[in-house]
Formats: C-alpha cells, structure tokens, sequence
C-alpha cells in the first residue's frame, strides 16, 4: 500500500496551486483598500480595526498593481480550490483515509500526549508510532482540511454580492459582509502559517523523501 | 505525468510569472468561462430572490462618492442650480415606443424605497437608503423587442475623459430591486452620489450602479459599443459580471 493515495497526492498538489495563487492574488484585492472592518458596513479608515500593510510586488499577482487582474485570477482558482476540495473530502470520506489517518482518538486527547509530542519535535525527533500521523499531527491537518479551508470558501462567498442576494443566513452567519472579509483575511494567514510550519516540518524530516512519497506515494513502512 | 506537469507548472510560476500568462488567450478564455460560471451559478441559488435590506438604524452616517463625484461643466452647475426639473433620460434602442423621461415624469411613477448595501470592487461597503422607480416596468412601458438582450446605460459624466456607461442583462433589469434611485436617505441624490439619477443594481458591485443617468437603451450586443465590454470599467479589464 502507498503511503500517500494517489487521490491525496493529486488534490495536495492542485490544492498547493490553488492556495498559493488565491493567496498572493488575494495580497493584490488586500491592496486595493488595506482596511478592515467588522459588521456590515464600512469604508473609513478611521473605523477600521486593522490597517493592513501594503504588500510588496514579488508577494503579489499580478507583481504590477492591477485589481482587475488580481480579481480574475482569483475567483478562477476559487472554482479549482473549492471543487478539489469537495471532490478530496469525498474520496477520503470513501477510501478511509479521514476514519484512518485523521480523525483522533478519546485516548490522544490528553493534554500529556500533546506537551509530550511538541517535545519530541523539539528535540527534532519526528518518529511517532502507532499510525502514520501523530496527535498534534492529525489535529493541525484536521483543522486546516475541516475548519480553515471551508471558511476561507464560505467567507469568500460571503463576501460576493450576488450570493449575499441569495443566501442572507450566510452574512448573518458571519455577522456582516465586512467581517466576513476581515475572516477571510484572518483565515488566510492562518493557512499562510500553517503552510510555512508544514514546509519547515518537511526540510526537517527528509525533504527528498517527503517529495518523492507526496509526488509518487511512497510505502507505508517508510518512517513519516 | 500529470502530477509532474502540476509542479512544472508551480515552478513556471516563479520562473514567468503571471503577469505574461495573465495576458494569454487561453487565460482570458478561462477566466471568461469562470464569471459565466459564477453568473449561472448565482441564478440557479437565488433566482430573482431579493438582495438583503436593512432597517433605518444600519445606515451609515455617510456615504461615500467615488469614480465621478462630479461633472464640472456650465450644463451639469445649471441643472443643479435648477434643481434638475430639466434633466432627461431617453429610454431608446431595441424598444417599440421610445420614452422621453423628465425628472418629474421619473418621481410621478410608482416607487420603492429600499435600505441595501453598497459593495465596491476595492472592498469596502456602505448602507443606505434608495427611493427611485422599479427599471422593469419602465422597459414594459417602452416595450422590448424580442432581440434585446442588455440593457446599456448612458451616463453625463466623463471618467479620466471618457464617458461612463454600463450594462447589464435582462435578468437584473427586471429585477424588482433595481431602480432608478433620486433620492438617498429621504434627499435628493447629492451631486457625489450621481446626482440627479442613478442605477442601484443591488446584487452588483458598486461600479455597476452607473450615475447621472442620462440614456437607457435596449441592445441585442454589446460588442460595438466603445470598448465592446460592455461599461467602462469592463473596457478596463474589470468582469462584466461584477456578482462577486
């Protein structure tokens, strides 16, 4: 058996795309009005409760200031993000991969486990037995895949008048078109740390062999 | 192969860069097939349900002009000093019996008032309250010929010296929340804000609810109006479908 399914492997890598062009598009539509508010409206900067850094060039697309540009890119990879997300989240609920590899036990939810794990990989230690992902492991994977990357969809679509038209429980859910878009923002770069943690756990683990697993599957033996 | 193309692909990211891809037909072809996506999509949600309207006490204190905030010329200040009783609107084009509207012609008609938010490209919004005749029953009065598919709206101001115009389908024309709005917050509309007409498309974004209204016209294309994208913002690169 593979270590990665070629399901997981495909969505990992449309998904890397999509996250990394939603969010250095998004950096460019940040720029165009670099204020966030809470509620439903808002458009001074003085009632704003975060006045958000310009973001350079090389850390935006298009790397010339255009919002119209920004925009397209955006919400064509917001189809790519949201329907690999769907399609992944059903193969995984199929071939076991959530029951099997992330959901977590009773028994791991021990606040010990937990300081005893982030110890471990303190001391660079990265082997866990037991399964192929540790407590912490699972938990960080699970947030991200159930909680972070469905509200960066459900916020997103928040945002858009057309859908607010159609679904006003979807504004009342989050309290207002602005706050929604300040959501978005913070989920955002809640997946941005999340992905620099993840790409720094990869260096420190064997970086090839993490690659050659995530790209070709890998075996099941191979230590994670 | 393909899993190797996806990285050739994330890795001619930074090599290229998007700008060069963004200008590619292929990539104008996609993104024209995702707002087509995102059109379809929102209709089949909501149909013709009606945009969120929010009570007196949500309105915000002010509410912002942007884009044209004024029409600096002798016409536009002696309109304004007249109150506006001479400005018209020509409701023409595909259309069987063409109207000529006065500003009083345009208050004398059935109205509706309605307290909605005002969303802009750029990401901020506001609330306020709009009173202004329903657009489909004056395209009913005029009556639509069978090969009109948008509705184009004529504007007076000039935006870094071309005329603003906009557009949009028969869907949102007859809309029952998109009116011709001359009054804000229970006053003439001030000068900022399109002064004496202006569209409220409410399931739109802002650049869509053109102002100083001067023209309505049926169309069967949009190709052969100015930059044939339909407003002048979409001749700028922004989607015609501005629902997100």
């Amino acid at each position: 058996m593979k270590r990665h399914a070629l399901s997981t492997r495909l969505w990992h890598w449309v998904n890397a795309l999509s996250v990394i062009v939603l969010f250095m598009s998004g950096l460019t539509i940040s720029n165009a009005h670099p204020y966030l508010y809470w509620g439903q409206w808002g458009f001074q900067p003085s009632e704003a409760w975060l006045h958000v850094t310009r973001f350079p060039w090389w850390a935006t697309i298009p790397s010339q200031y255009s919002l119209a540009i920004a925009r397209d890119w955006h919400v064509l990879f917001a189809w790519v993000f949201a329907i690999s997300l769907l399609l992944f989240m059903l193969v995984a609920l199929v071939n076991g991969h959530f029951r099997r590899d992330l959901v977590t036990r009773r028994r791991e939810w021990k606040w010990r486990l937990f300081a005893q794990e982030i110890r471990q990989y303190l001391r660079f230690n990265f082997a866990h037995t037991g399964g192929k992902y540790g407590a912490m492991q699972k938990l960080s994977y699970a947030v991200v895949i159930f909680i972070l990357l469905p509200l960066m969809i459900f916020s997103g679509m928040a945002i858009s008048p057309g859908i607010g038209a159609s679904w006003h429980w979807l504004l009342d859910m989050f309290g207002g078109r602005q706050s929604a878009r300040s959501i978005h923002f913070l989920c955002a770069f809640a997946l941005c740390a999340f992905t620099l943690i993840h790409i720094l756990l990869v260096l420190l683990t064997g970086p090839f062999g993490q690659m050659r697993a995530m790209i070709f599957g890998g075996r099941v033996d191979e230590t994670a | 192969m393909r899993r190797r193309s996806v990285l050739a692909g994330l890795a001619a990211f930074g090599v290229t860069g998007c700008s060069k891809i963004s200008e590619t037909d292929t990539f104008k072809g996609l993104v024209k097939t995702a707002e087509g996506m995102h059109h379809r999509a929102h209709r089949a949600l909501g149909g013709q349900r009606l945009a969120r309207e929010y009570s007196v006490a949500d309105i915000s204190p002010t509410f912002r002009g942007n884009g044209s905030v004024d029409i600096p010329t002798p016409e536009y200040r002696a309109h304004e000093a007249a109150g506006f009783t001479d400005w018209r609107v020509q409701v023409g084009g595909l259309v069987e019996r063409p109207l000529n509207l006065s500003l009083p012609d345009i208050r004398a008609l059935p109205q509706r008032t309605q307290i909605t938010r005002h969303d802009c490209v750029e990401g901020w919004s506001a609330i306020g309250q709009w009173t202004g005749p329903q657009l489909g029953p004056i395209l009913e009065r005029a009556g639509l010929r069978p090969e009109a598919r948008y509705i184009l709206f004529r504007c007076a101001d000039l935006l870094y010296g071309a005329p603003y115009y906009e557009s949009c389908g028969l869907d949102d024309a007859f809309h029952p929340q998109t009116i011709l709005a001359h009054q804000l917050n229970g006053e003439p509309l001030p000068v900022k804000n399109g002064a004496p007409l202006r569209l409220r498309i409410e399931r739109q974004l802002g650049y869509k609810h053109a102002k100083y209204l001067t023209g309505i016209e049926a169309v069967a294309s949009l190709n052969s109006i100015a930059g044939g994208e339909g407003g002048f913002w979409e001749d700028r690169g922004y989607q015609w479908y501005a629902g997100i």
